[in-house]
């Protein structure tokens, strides 16, 4: 204080009353300003090296590239590499074929199952015995794919935990873990164990929130059980389901990547091959490079086309959306 | 609707015990209540079985798992012959080493640049503010494929290097607009304070903003941390030395592709028959659990909040 208050005196005298209150000592606003900048450097260069110098390579996807030649040098070949999209390669139909089936496929039974839970998990009295639950419910989201993936094989494989517990009481074998039909059951199953449990957070925030009063009123009027989920509890979750949907339909082409390649060797790619490994295997592994990040072009702005538009959607209908322009 | 009115006839229950006393809870009548409870319990059950089958198995002896034909439920006479088989050298005792070092470096400098970063975008108005803070939003909504990440980081020569797994993973868009939203709820009136004081932005940063923001700042830390545990595709893509892998390829190799471990990638004593198979794999599994087992006391304290601040103001 005293260093502030001595400068300041002698300003008073020469200046007049408004001085008085700006801090002498204070640097200029613009080479503070500057110094903040300096902090932001390094993470912006990450940021542009590995995020959008990257997004610059998908030129690539108008190229004929040849690794040995390299970006610069590879020869243009216009639209080419998407003659896949277009005149509807085999395998990339069926890529895109079970992608959206797996999105339509999870958005009806992987989205509800935190909502669900979260209504069971809001209606338990005791705190404890509801955090404790809630700790052991959130852990699965924390487990790497690898970590999820082994552990199923380990329950339910052909020699796993489950079948040894069937063999045991002479009731056959059942077939999960290989079986090409029951391959998308098990993605949805796996995904459900793992993230159903965390996505309760952001419902049970939000059921927190509902005023008490409104249930109140609902028994005055007679509102049985059902009706008081149906007319004051949904209600107040509206708004974060539209956003969580929203957000989902921006992942339409992007269904579970990591999970689906550990385990496509066993199931063959009929039934397991989605636009992600599509890109992967033809790109990475078989060395088509132009016309996998053509594939993963589209798929990238088709997302982006899918996130505004539903956000627009929602904010016609008078919902808040993911954000507001 | 009008099926539902003749079971719930109006005035059949006093409106006091009606509505519940926990807000946003659906009431209910004992049955009710018994089956939410017992849905609960099945998932808490689904949820730890295969946790305490790995467990038990990875600590069971050859006798009791050739006996089960596989999996134990609990250990007879456990025993750590198979940790003591997989940490005493050997592929799964360098990959701990690997993953270990990979997330204890990768944290370090994940923290480091987006602490920095979101101080920087701490205060509209400064230096090139409004440019960094649209790349770092739009850096969520446009995502450069797998085939140009894999053409940038070979183009670095960075295939086969660890910082392969640490560079194009540092900087994660969300949790440093989650730092900033925490940075810019100090007041103001701390940070003028210390510049009348003379403090350089750096101390400001390190004596004021910092010390006020350590929980958030600790649950990014486990974020990164756990991610950087997690992360799996990138070592796929990037490290083609299998005397590089960390944990998790381990993990996909030996569990999931199940590939079998032999006597040189294992340390017995000479002469000492290896552990069982079975046990072999849970313990690879136990081992890569662990970690997460250990960071999530702490993370659970904190990502309550964590989370519900990107939310809200993401």
């Amino acid at each position: 204080m005293t260093t502030v208050q001595q400068p300041a005196a002698p300003a008073a005298e020469e200046g007049g009353g408004a001085d008085i209150r700006r801090p002498p000592r204070l640097r200029p606003a613009g080479r503070r300003d500057v110094a903040l900048f300096w902090f932001a450097i390094p993470g912006l260069t990450a940021l542009l090296l590995f995020h959008y110098v990257p997004l610059l390579g998908n030129v690539i996807a108008f190229q004929d590239y040849q690794p040995y030649i390299g970006i610069m040098h590879s020869p243009w070949s216009g639209l080419d590499n998407f003659d896949v999209l277009f005149n509807g390669d085999d395998q990339f139909l069926r890529a895109l074929v079970n992608t959206l089936q797996l999105t339509l496929i999870q958005v009806v039974f992987v989205f509800p199952a935190p909502i669900l839970l979260a209504l069971a998990l809001n209606s338990l009295v005791s705190e404890r015995i509801k955090k404790w639950v809630q700790n052991v419910l959130y852990l699965p989201h924390f487990l790497s794919w690898v970590v999820v993936v082994a552990l199923f094989q380990q329950m339910l494989g052909n020699t796993g935990m489950l079948n040894l517990f069937l063999q045991a009481h002479d009731l056959g074998t059942w077939n999960i873990i290989g079986n090409p039909e029951l391959f998308k059951s098990l993605l949805t199953s796996q995904v459900i164990w793992k993230d159903s449990g965390w996505g309760t957070i952001l419902f049970l925030a939000a059921l927190s929130r509902v005023d008490n009063d409104l249930y109140e009123a609902a028994a005055m009027d007679g509102a049985s059980r059902l009706r008081q989920t149906w007319h004051v509890t949904l209600p107040a979750l509206r708004g974060l389901v539209i956003l969580l949907l929203i957000l989902r339909l921006g992942d339409a082409l992007s269904v579970g990547f990591e999970q689906i390649l550990l385990q496509q060797t066993g199931v063959g790619l009929e039934n397991s091959e989605v636009m992600d490994t599509y890109v992967y295997n033809h790109g990475l592994l078989g060395g088509d490079w132009g016309v996998s990040a053509a594939v993963g072009l589209v798929k990238g702005l088709v997302g982006v086309v899918l996130v505004l538009g539903a956000n627009k959607v929602a904010h016609l209908f008078g919902e808040e959306g993911v954000y507001t322009s | 609707m009008t099926t539902l009115s003749p079971t719930h006839p109006v005035r059949r229950r006093p409106p006091r015990r009606a509505y519940s006393a926990i807000p946003g809870e659906t009431p209910g009548t004992s049955p009710w209540r018994a089956l939410k409870s017992l849905i609960l319990l099945i998932c808490v059950v689904l949820v730890l079985l295969p946790f305490l089958a790995i467990i038990s198995t990875s600590l069971a002896d050859t006798a009791q798992v050739t006996k089960a034909g596989g999996y134990v439920l609990w250990p007879d006479n456990p025993g750590f012959s198979a940790y003591s088989a997989l940490l005493s050298g050997g592929l799964v005792a360098k990959a701990m080493f690997v993953s270990v070092g990979i997330t204890v470096v990768g944290t370090a400098l994940s923290l480091l640049s987006s602490i920095s970063l979101a101080y920087g975008l701490s205060r509209p108005g400064s230096f090139g503010h409004k440019p960094i803070l649209m790349l770092l939003l739009m850096s969520l909504l446009f995502v450069p494929g797998v085939i140009p990440s894999y053409l940038m980081v070979k183009q670095l020569g960075l295939i086969n290097s660890y910082w392969s797994l640490i560079l194009p993973t540092m900087i994660n868009a969300f949790n440093v607009i989650v730092l900033r939203s925490f940075f810019m709820g100090i007041p103001k009136e701390l940070i003028d304070s210390a510049r009348i004081d003379g403090a350089s932005e750096l101390s400001i940063l390190t004596r004021i903003v910092l010390p006020l923001s350590k929980a958030s700042v600790a649950v990014i830390g486990l974020f990164y941390a756990v991610t950087y545990w997690n992360a799996f595709f990138n070592a796929l893509l990037y490290i083609n030395d299998a005397a590089k892998w960390p944990m998790q390829m381990v993990l996909r190799t030996y569990v999931v592709n199940n590939a079998a471990l032999s006597g040189g990638q294992v340390d017995v004593a000479a002469g000492a028959p290896l552990p069982p198979a079975q046990s072999l794999q849970a313990a690879i599994l136990v081992l890569s659990i662990v970690p997460i087992v250990i960071v999530y006391p702490f993370l659970q304290r904190h990502m309550n909040k964590g989370v519900m601040v990107g939310a809200v103001k993401g």
